[in-house]
């Protein structure tokens, strides 16, 4: 098939083209047309990028055939940026997930959004693409400023699509903090990226890797902590966290984006593909790790007492990420890389499922009020619970293995990371068994109007969800620990050549297969007591009038970060701006500007009155004028 | 008769042309005054004029002389101020049966 790496730069392009098309035509395209544009454009793309990863896996690949140079974007003295493509084993893996992922999203809003008008529909399309559009960009980009484009592409597209109903204010407030809150990480990407040109004079990702080890301590430790920053930006950690849960306030297919395919995974993505600086930085490690481990049991501790359907998989996914990161902060970063894949594939099925349900309870989104869903909806059903089993980490689904992977990692550097993240994987089991026995158990607790009108989906939404429940099942097959099969890794060696330098830094430290298997069987049983105990405690809920209390209050509320915040961050920064609006603005800047006018005004009403008409004064002043003329040459000639 | 003399009686009448313009208010007597200051440069020039012929006598033949511009220039200034005169004596004459006066401070109609 000749060299299909050559022919890269179309994967990027078809979206592009979709966007264009559904944009600029989606007041004249009929329904049909915009949805069959905006998904074949994301299947072309996903063909693409799956000849791309059969020759990526090929045997006469190597790392310099994957550059692909198309112009010079900045040329200033000796910097130089090109327009270039980097096409490996991390960047074709995630090519497949973010095109394949976002394929099936893509079908499932057709359905979704049929009840939008015409002139909507296709709008939300033409972002739907132009955000995978930005997020191909992103992972193909072969230095750091291509992949700042991106970057950059997701933040607005993620701000576009929360506000997508427009017309509702607490949506574009959702919007308008997941744009702030990026902005923030944002800006620590570009000074990593300012900081890397101060040094090594070059973007360009190899040669940024392989001056690596010749970066004095503090540079990398700076620069790999300003690259977190970014992440924890893009990737929803503690601090940076809160736009994700309000990110809900988009359409469930646009969640389902956000969380599985695209954006989010940006950051994990972007220090995967940076591994050497922070293999050489374990300050920064030891941060990434404790940020991760703390964000995953936190938003785990939200998660627990959340009643919106999405707002729990929110919280879930944010926990998730964290997880992602603690595998990055231990240098496990195949586990993070593999709980990623898995991760794109549970959290796409249930946000979707989620949607399958809010579609079916007419936008109804408090479990409170659900129960008793399988018998109406038996394929949503089935699917979500796979989800969960995945989620949760239930053996043989995916969840386990990658998440196992990471928590191995985490044990051979500190036991202590260990038992937290066991613990977070606890609540992860509650929390999803509680929202799911809720859902779909027991009696069903809404109106009776929504009890007659409850229906299973239409193929295009049950046919994403049942493709996603099998690879949520069984993607974990990629990547068997050593302990079951010998060489079962296939993942591993796929990525092996992007790891390859950190893992000559790290130390082999590897746990003995029997510490291992004791510890996977004793945290599968304590899993499984604990879904069980959710699922029967929460099966037989039944809505009660009475407020929670105590710590259940607290959790319920988010830890009250979001108001810590508003008290130490919003509030003093718009008493700040209020100050200088009424202080600075109106008297300093005011001031200066009309001062200049008004003095210019007095000063010519003044040299009016020179223009008398005395003949006589006009000879005087040209006397005067001359003898000073005079005066001024004699003084200065010497 | 040294240099200065010449110069010391210009300046004199220069000063003298000027004060008058400044301070009177007859347009017969500014006028002239500004002649009196024109005349007070033809003196300067013919002086000098004069004063370098005498110094290149003074030195041996061979030199080339610095020729009589400066007195052939006072011709020309006389000649222009007599064009000057005719043409500033009609603006007068038409100014005294205009206003019937020839004071410059009723010359203020161009004011604002």
């Amino acid at each position: 098939m000749g060299n299909i790496i050559q022919l890269a730069w179309l994967v990027p392009l078809f979206p592009l083209i979709g966007f264009l098309i559904n944009g600029l035509g989606r007041r004249s395209l009929s329904k049909g047309a915009i949805s069959f544009i905006g998904s074949g454009a994301i299947l072309a793309s996903f063909i693409v990028s799956i000849m791309i990863v059969l020759q990526v896996k090929s045997p006469g690949f190597t790392a310099s055939q994957g550059v692909l140079k198309m112009f010079d974007f900045i040329s200033v003295d000796k910097l130089i940026i090109p327009f270039a493509f980097q096409i490996d084993q991390l960047s074709s893996l995630f090519l497949l997930i973010i095109t394949g992922v976002g394929f099936l999203i893509h079908v499932y809003s057709t359905s979704y959004m049929h009840d939008e008008e015409s002139e909507h529909f296709g709008r939300y399309f033409a972002y739907l693409n132009l955000f995978v559009f930005s997020m191909l960009l992103l992972v193909m980009g072969g230095n750091f400023v291509i992949m700042f484009i991106g970057w950059e592409g997701v933040g607005l597209c993620s701000y576009l699509l929360i506000g997508f109903w427009f017309k509702n204010s607490d949506y574009n407030d959702a919007a308008k903090k997941a744009f702030v809150m990026n902005r923030i990480g944002d800006f620590g990407f570009l000074l990593a990226v300012f900081w890397i040109i101060a040094k090594v004079g070059s973007v360009d990702f190899s040669t940024v890797f392989a001056a690596a080890q010749s970066l004095s301590k503090t540079d990398i430790t700076i620069i790999t902590l300003l690259l977190f920053v970014g992440a924890a930006g893009k990737s929803a950690q503690i601090p940076l966290y809160t736009w994700l849960p309000d990110a809900m306030a988009g359409p469930t297919p646009v969640s389902a984006l956000i969380h599985a395919a695209t954006m989010v995974t940006a950051g994990i993505y972007m220090i995967a593909r940076s591994n050497i600086l922070y293999s050489l930085a374990p300050i920064t490690q030891t941060v990434v790790a404790v940020t991760g481990l703390v964000t995953a049991v936190f938003a785990a501790t939200i998660a627990l007492q959340q009643n919106d359907i999405k707002k729990v998989l929110a919280y879930s996914t944010v926990s998730q990420l964290g997880y992602m990161f603690l595998g990055l902060g231990v240098g496990a970063y195949t586990g993070a890389v593999f709980h990623v894949m898995t991760h794109a594939f549970f959290k796409a099925l249930l946000f979707l499922g989620a949607g399958s349900v809010i579609h079916a309870m007419h936008s109804e989104q408090d479990i409170r009020n659900m129960g008793g869903l399988k018998k109406q909806m038996p394929v949503t059903h089935i699917t979500f619970l796979l989800g969960c089993l995945a989620i949760a980490g239930v053996p043989p689904f995916s969840g386990f293995f990658s998440k196992d992977e990471i928590l191995a990692g985490a044990f051979s550097v500190n036991p202590v990371y260990y038992y937290i993240g066991v613990a977070g994987a606890l609540m992860t089991a509650f929390y999803m068994f509680r929202l799911y026995a809720m859902t779909f158990t027991g009696t069903f607790r809404g109106t009776h109007e929504q009890e007659h009108h409850l229906h299973e989906s239409p193929v295009a939404i049950t046919f994403p969800l049942i493709v996603l429940a099998v690879l949520a099942a069984i993607a974990g097959f990629a990547g068997l620990p050593e302990v079951f099969v010998e060489n079962g890794h296939a993942l591993e060696h796929f990525l092996a050549p992007i790891f390859a330098e950190s893992a000559k830094l790290k130390h082999a430290n590897h746990l003995d297969h029997t510490t291992e298997i004791t510890l996977m069987v004793s945290v599968t049983v304590l899993i499984l007591i604990t879904i069980i105990y959710a699922w029967i405690r929460f099966s037989r809920y039944r809505k009660t009038e009475a407020d929670t209390k105590g710590l259940a209050r607290v959790l319920e509320n988010k830890w009250y970060v979001d108001e810590i915040y508003n008290a130490a961050i919003v509030r003093p920064l718009n008493a700040f701006s209020g100050l200088l609006n009424r202080v600075v603005e109106k008297v300093l800047i005011d001031g200066l500007v009309n001062g200049v006018g008004k003095s210019i005004q007095y000063g010519s009403r003044q040299l009016r009155l020179l223009q008398s008409g005395q003949v006589g004064s006009y000879i005087l002043l040209m006397v005067l004028s001359i003898l000073a003329f005079f005066a001024l040459v004699f003084f200065t000639k010497k | 008769m040294p240099i200065q003399y010449y110069i010391f009686l210009a300046l004199a009448l220069f000063c003298i042309g000027v004060a008058g313009v400044l301070a009177r208010r007859n347009v017969i007597i500014i006028f002239m005054c500004i002649e009196l200051m024109l005349n007070a440069a033809n003196l300067l020039l013919v002086a000098f004029s004069k004063m370098h012929h005498a110094a290149w006598m003074a030195k041996p033949a061979g030199i080339a002389s610095p020729g009589a511009d400066g007195q052939l220039f006072v011709f020309f200034i006389m000649a222009v101020a007599a064009a000057e005169v005719s043409v500033g004596l009609a603006i007068i004459v038409m100014m005294y049966r205009n206003t019937h006066s020839v004071d410059v401070n009723f010359l203020n109609r161009l004011k604002n």
